[in-house]
């Protein structure tokens, strides 16, 4: 029988973690799942299970100084649920798992399996979280590009547990978020694209670009996105196979059995002249209509 | 691990191991085997019950998470006045052919209508993005819930 810790604060927790080598398990619909043996088995699990999922720390979700604070054991579920949770990020969670799945499914855990496929990654990476590790030492905070290192991958200590992600209160005009999968509903991610902006008189104020399950990690460039800012949608669009040439330099997928490398370079591409043509250029077109008087 | 909690409204405390499945407890420990074991990964709903009123999939639930849970399957649902609509309803629609997925749709019907209780067919088809069934096509499920959720008026 494996061995099991309940304890019922964070502090306890914290402290549990210290003193064994115990694998955190929150909704466990990650672990249950990495760890299954088979028809009407027990997962093989073989270190202590330090169960997390009920921790009334973790379960808050706030506004504070114009951030939102998710406790790490918030599930999916109640993320949809919040009135504080962008639209666009709504968009994101509605298209992962199943209804059931979410019920049990904590955005903590989605962090720390730090899967490529990960879904909330592309909008956390694009909104600059930032992710606070607690262990009985104290805290860091650090930015969630630091945390993911790589593959299924992340800079979490032995003894630390994630208890909060914090995400700028900043919403966009402009949102486009497409997942690419088997089909509708319950399909891992063959490519995620995720773009935001904020246009104002035919310029790019700011924008955020992001690639999911198209390379070691998530795809985004400060670079090329800074580059973007001040020109105005019209020259961007002009100028759109040089940023996708740029952006091509970084999306590097991987055939798996999901989809073949090719397919998520072709699509990832794709969806990002998307985005410039149709989203952003569509969108400034009818401001200034709209300036002008033109529309209603 | 010691673990209590609320099985179809009977309190109970056993001792057992926390990374055992809750589909196998619920089928091996306690017998009732209208939770199904279908892809034992999350992917296809035979294995829903309802946690704290919500639908879960207990494939994918260690016994440690369910302290101080309630946990409803099928068999105490069975008596509820909602549980009678939807059987009515669902053997109305030809929504059941094998049977195998109904306990799960059932459970997910009750978890939607709980928190919606007039979807449209799209709040619908999501609702049940979660079940899979070998048999029906799906439409005539649909169908079923549409005319619970009719018929139902006032039960959810
Ligand atoms: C059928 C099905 C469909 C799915 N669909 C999607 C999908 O569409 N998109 C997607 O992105 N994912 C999907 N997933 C994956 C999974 O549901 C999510 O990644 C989920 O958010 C994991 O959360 P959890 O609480 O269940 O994690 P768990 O399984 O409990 O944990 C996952 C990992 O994180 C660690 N961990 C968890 N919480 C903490 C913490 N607070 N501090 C430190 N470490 C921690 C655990 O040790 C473990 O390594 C799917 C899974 C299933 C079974
Ligand atoms: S057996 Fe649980 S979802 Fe298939
Ligand atoms: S009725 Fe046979 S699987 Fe659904």
């Amino acid at each position: 029988m494996v061995k099991g810790f309940r304890p019922e604060t964070l502090k306890e927790a914290l402290k549990l973690r210290a003193q064994y080598d115990c694998l955190p398990i929150a909704g466990g619909t990650d672990l249950m799942v990495q760890k299954a043996r088979g028809f009407a088995l027990k997962p093989d699990f073989r270190k202590p299970l330090l169960f997390i999922g009920h921790l009334p720390e973790l379960q808050r979700l706030e506004v504070i100084n114009r951030q939102i604070h998710i406790g790490a054991g918030v599930i999916l579920t109640d993320l949809l649920n919040s009135e504080t949770i962008p639209d666009i990020f709504k968009e994101i969670l509605a298209l992962m798992a199943s209804p059931p799945s979410r019920n049990l499914a904590s955005i903590g855990g989605n962090i720390c399996n730090a899967s490529p496929a990960g879904d909330t990654l592309p909008y956390l990476y694009a909104m600059d979280a930032q992710v606070v590790l607690q262990s009985t030492d104290g805290e860091r905070i650090i930015p969630i590009a630091g945390f993911i290192t790589g593959p299924k991958q992340t800079d979490l200590k032995n003894s630390e547990l994630l208890t909060k992600i914090i995400i700028p209160q900043t919403e966009f005009d402009i949102n486009m978020y497409r997942k690419i999968g088997q089909r509708k509903g319950m399909s891992l991610t063959k490519a995620a694209f995720l773009g935001m902006a904020n246009v104002a008189d035919g310029k790019i104020q700011d924008i955020r670009i992001a690639f999911g399950s198209v390379a070691q990690t998530v795809v985004r460039s400060g670079k090329i996105e800074q580059s973007i800012v001040g020109k105005s949608t019209k020259d961007i669009v002009k100028n759109i196979s040089e940023i996708s040439r740029q952006y091509a330099a970084l999306i590097r997928p991987i055939d798996d059995a999901r989809s073949s490398a090719a397919y998520r370079k072709k699509v990832s591409l794709r969806l990002l002249e998307e985005f410039f043509v149709s989203n952003l250029a569509k969108v400034s077109n009818l401001r200034k209509a709209q300036s002008k008087g033109d529309i209603e | 691990m010691k673990i209590e909690f609320t099985l179809n409204n009977e309190f109970k405390s056993i001792n057992v191991d926390p990374a055992q499945r809750l589909l196998d407890l619920l089928r091996e420990d306690f017998g009732l085997t209208s939770v199904k074991e279908g892809c034992g990964e999350g992917e296809c709903g035979a294995c829903i019950v309802l946690m704290d009123g919500r639908a879960v999939n207990s494939c994918l639930i260690p016994a440690g998470n369910i302290i101080g849970k309630s946990i409803v399957t099928l068999e105490g649902f069975r008596k509820t006045a909602r549980y009678k609509m939807i059987e009515k309803c669902f053997l109305d629609a030809g929504s059941v052919q094998c049977g195998f997925c109904t306990p799960g749709f059932v459970m997910a019907t009750e978890s939607l209508l709980n928190e919606n209780p007039h979807p449209t067919d799209e709040e619908i088809k999501a609702g049940l993005s979660g079940n899979l069934c070998r048999c029906t096509g799906y439409n005539m499920i649909i169908d079923g819930v549409k005319l619970a959720a009719k018929r139902g008026n006032g039960l959810w």
